[in-house]
């Protein structure tokens, strides 16, 4: 007991490569610079290493170097794409288009952007998770200035048709932001070749550091502006103040070099094992697959185990393996997981779902022990679960008074 | 967040985990929560009809480790006692029991819910007085 861990919740964080980690320890002492300091060697290094890393960068987005502003990380950059744009782009309107099942460091910053007068449009997804493109096209008014649609979902892994929601902001003359944290370094992502403006992602979610994260800049047809959301020294071309972090920046160029060269076969391995994974969950009753199966990411697949509640569940094997769930349980909030609603999924079955995000150092064993390991545990929370015995009685579940607390 | 040992002890190896015959008229059912949110339990007394002990509980709970735990631990203390002793039970005993925490704090409310409602059911099929505030779903 214990002995194992399986690290199955890679969308949350991915492992830092050592190569990656080899490349930063020189940065930390050696070549300690500020990549800010123009008069001696030690800033003159920096500045080398910051550069190197930004064309590691630019080569796996298809860019220009000169359009990689790097930030805190995800988060940040998200912030950055939409105020920045927001502040920047105020006289030519102040409405902006998003989905109900974006991130919350885009969802909470349009929020904010509401009180500043912002008009903001969510749009609803369909049943597998794909928004309506149709509908995306009928939102768009004379006063909108941005379209801000993930790449990948973090909870499902769906892909949303870039391409053709790029030829429709183009179409209509308006800016295209994308939350692609979840899929950079893991699928081809090149925002010039599908209309994208602005591209949000990080290191740690591509087997980087914690703690950089970077926000892609159109620079030509259109070249687009954000203004800075802190005020300093005036880096990253004006657009983001602050000393860069020289070592996490190195890593993150490593990360991007490694997952170019590595993408095509790390993605096929791992949606052979993901593939696996789901059809060993096949012998249960009652297991759903949650989002559109065929427009996801490699690594991704979330799966409702009906009638067991997704953090009891994974109490049975969290020692062992790690995991996300989209039950309330596992958040102060006691929400399930407002993605999974947004699909349609009554809340039964989002408190019953649990994510599966496989990564570069998942092995066919892990999964194989998982299967087996998962499958038990939903057996034995079966075994504890009044609704599964009524499941089984043949009564109709929706018809039972339930009483609501 | 991290677990009590109490509650991880409960939950590991459950007491008391299973089903009365309800049709039994000597046993109450309580049914208590709703899967959209994430809690149900299904908390069963078999009365002594002799002393008026409760002789049996059993229960079945769908939730989180501390939902499985707070029933699992009402059981416990259910059995032995008298109906009119079992309806003493607070949640806030529960609450010090388990060491639950804050957000967990519901679950111990439910598993006194539970209780409630099934010796307001035993009592029911029994033609004894309920108290008018609990009902059984």
């Amino acid at each position: 007991m214990g002995a194992r861990k399986i690290y199955l919740d890679n969308n949350a964080t991915t492992p830092c490569d050592p190569r990656v980690v080899e490349a930063m320890v020189p940065y930390f002492f050696e070549h300690h610079g500020n990549a800010a300091s123009r008069s001696h060697p030690f800033g003159w290094e920096a500045e080398e290493a910051v550069d190197y890393a930004r064309e590691q960068i630019a080569k796996l987005l298809d860019a220009d170097p000169k359009e990689i502003i790097f930030t805190s990380g995800a988060t940040e950059a998200d912030n950055l794409a939409l105020k920045g744009v927001y502040e920047m782009y105020a006289r030519k309107g102040n409405h902006i288009i998003t989905t109900k099942t974006e991130h919350k460091a885009v969802l909470d910053t349009c929020h904010r952007l509401e009180k500043q007068g912002a008009e903001v449009t969510f749009l609803d997804v369909q049943a597998d998770g794909l928004i309506d493109l149709a509908e995306l096209e009928a939102a768009i008014k004379p006063n909108t200035i941005l379209v801000s649609i993930m790449w990948a979902n973090n909870e499902t892994g769906v892909i949303q048709p870039m391409k053709e929601i790029g030829d429709i902001c183009a179409k209509h003359g308006v800016l295209f932001f994308s939350d692609a944290t979840q899929a950079v370094g893991k699928i081809q992502t090149h925002p010039r070749e599908l209309g994208i403006h602005l591209m949000a992602f990080t290191a740690h979610k591509m087997y980087g550091p914690k703690g950089v994260g970077a926000l892609y800049v159109s620079r030509k047809n259109p070249r687009v502006k954000v203004t800075a959301q802190m005020d300093g020294g005036g880096h990253e071309r004006g657009m983001r103040s602050g000393t860069l972090n020289v070592p996490g920046i190195v890593g993150f160029g490593k990360a991007a070099e490694l997952a170019m060269k590595e993408m095509d076969q790390d993605a096929a391995r791992l949606s052979r094992l993901r593939d696996k994974l789901e059809n060993g969950f096949k012998q249960l009753e009652e297991v759903y697959v949650n989002g559109n199966v065929e427009h996801r990411m490699p690594h991704v697949t979330n799966i409702s185990f009906k009638h067991v509640e997704g953090e009891g569940l994974m109490m049975t094997f969290n020692q062992e393996i790690a995991l996300s769930s989209g039950s309330a349980c596992t958040s102060a909030s006691l929400e399930p997981s407002y993605v999974l609603i947004a699909l349609g999924l009554g809340d039964d079955l989002a408190h019953s779902s649990l994510r599966f995000s496989l990564g570069r150092f998942t092995t066919e064993e892990d999964v194989d022990y998982a299967v087996e390991a998962i499958s038990k545990g939903v057996q034995h929370m079966r075994d504890l679960s009044p609704i599964w015995e009524m499941y089984q009685e043949g009564v109709d579940l929706t018809k039972v008074e339930w009483s609501e607390h | 967040m991290a677990y009590s040992n109490k509650v991880l002890e409960h939950f590991k190896n459950p007491r008391n985990v299973g089903t009365l015959d309800k049709s039994q008229k000597n046993v109450g059912t309580g049914l208590v929560g709703a899967p959209e949110c994430g809690d149900v339990m299904r908390l069963q007394i078999e009365v002594d009809d002799a002393t008026g002990t409760i002789r049996d509980a059993k229960f079945k709970t769908f939730g989180c480790g501390s939902a499985i735990a707070s029933s699992s631990l009402a059981t416990e203390w259910l059995k032995g006692k008298s109906v009119d002793e079992a309806l003493t039970i607070d949640n806030m005993d529960i609450v010090e029991e388990l060491a639950l925490p804050p957000v967990k704090i519901h679950c111990s409310v439910l598993a006194e819910d539970a209780i409630k409602a099934a010796i307001a059911d035993y009592k029911k099929k029994n033609g004894i007085e309920v108290a008018a505030e609990v009902a059984t779903a």
